[in-house]
């Protein structure tokens, strides 16, 4: 085949492009893995009964400030990293930062409590829950985003696998919240941190065989 | 390089709009360096510049199927670059050679060199379009080939009109698949 005859009927009838449709896949994919780890997280776990205790919501607040402080950052680079070049213009460690500050105010807690408490601070009730629910509930949201990220073309496949990774990790650790009773900033600094590194560095493993194009 | 990147950003923003002449002009330009650019890289590889011309069919197929993550607000040698490396390094990849003996380089690399010379690829488009499904071929055959208006291939397809445009667009796909899945190891 001619290039010429292949460019010939490329134009033909050309249809316009939409945009704006790469950030909207990716918000609307998003939202619909959102549903799929909340819907996951009631129906599979239950919501935690002690909401209404203060220091219950508190730490409730914060797993979810925590949690979408994440996703939302993962998102914008998930963004940027879609398109082709995208990683060039992308230094990906502010994303970092919910990471270090999580990590700092767990320092802090332990500092202040006695260390005999630090056991059933940093192990809590249920860390092998934990461990297994935000991995699984994370399954969802990734092969979500990952379609939606089929539907641009990411050039750098191993981060942009990563960064969907991260975004579906946040997305269940926020969905785990709603069940989890392990109130203690070690306890987020450790297995939330954990199992959200542990999403992302499958989506770096997956990244290049799933997001070929 | 400037005076590239402002002329083939504008042919950019309008075959974006639909502007079926400016989308030739720019598909034609930009093969024209992507020739010039494969050439070299492959070349520069010791492989066989017979196999440019195959890449340069990939890549025009991928910046037409993927024109809609070019973001207006960013320039569009980078993108193209970014495009055509992508192209190249997944074909090197598939063909077995090593990423490394490709050299980072700038992005203008891309628009730096014109060639012009008339080639053809190993593609045989007519049997490549026998493999797809009906549905895709005939919607790609009325409106991509015969120039029909999509009322018309709806028609002849007897599909509905946002069927054809559909098909059209997996077609292109599916054909773009097949065309990385041929190429001789």
């Amino acid at each position: 085949m001619k290039t010429d005859e292949l460019v010939a009927l490329l134009s033909t009838n050309l249809e316009p492009a939409d945009r704006r449709s790469v950030a909207r896949t990716l918000y609307v994919a998003l939202a619909a893995g959102s549903i799929a780890a909340l819907g996951l997280a009631f129906v599979g776990l239950g919501i935690r009964s002690d909401l209404m205790t203060t220091r219950a919501f508190v730490f409730l607040v914060m797993k979810l400030a925590f949690a979408i402080a994440i996703v939302g950052l993962a998102l914008v680079y998930l963004t940027r990293l879609a398109r082709p070049g995208g990683e060039r213009k992308t230094p990906s460690f502010l994303v970092a930062m919910p990471f270090l500050v999580i990590v700092v105010l767990a320092g802090i807690s332990l500092a202040l409590a006695p260390s005999s408490h630090w056991d059933k601070m940093i192990v809590g009730n249920e860390w092998l829950e934990c461990l297994i629910s935000i991995p699984i509930i994370a399954i969802v949201p990734f092969a979500i985003s990952i379609c939606a990220v089929r539907r641009a073309a990411p050039t750098n496949l191993t981060r942009t696998g990563a960064f969907a990774g991260l975004v579906a990790g946040g997305v269940s650790a926020m969905a785990y919240a709603l069940h989890c009773t392990d109130d203690s900033l070690p306890f987020i600094a450790i297995w939330y941190v954990g199992t959200i590194v542990l999403c992302t560095l499958a989506g770096a493993a997956l990244g290049p065989r799933l997001l070929r194009w | 390089m400037t005076i590239h990147e402002a002329e083939l950003k504008a042919l950019m923003l309008a075959s974006l709009d639909g502007d079926a002449a400016s989308h030739r002009a720019l598909l034609e330009r930009l093969s024209r360096r992507l020739r010039a650019y494969y050439k070299g890289k492959l070349a520069g590889i010791g492989r066989d510049a017979t196999e440019a011309e195959d890449l340069v069919q990939e890549a025009v197929l991928a910046i037409h199927i993927k024109r809609h993550t070019y973001d207006p607000a960013e320039p569009l040698t980078p993108w193209v670059h970014a495009v055509a490396r992508y192209k190249l390094i997944d074909f090197l990849r598939r063909t077995r050679a090593s990423i490394s003996d490709v050299p980072i380089e700038e992005a203008d690399a891309i628009m730096a060199h014109d060639d012009n010379v008339d080639a053809e690829s190993t593609y045989d488009l007519k049997r490549l379009m026998q493999r797809l499904p009906e549905k895709m071929r005939c919607s790609i055959e009325a409106v991509k080939l015969d120039g029909q208006s999509i009322a018309e291939a709806a028609e002849r397809c007897r599909l509905s009109e946002s069927g054809v445009k559909v098909s059209i667009h997996r077609g292109l796909k599916t054909l773009a698949a097949m065309i990385a899945r041929e190429t001789p190891t």
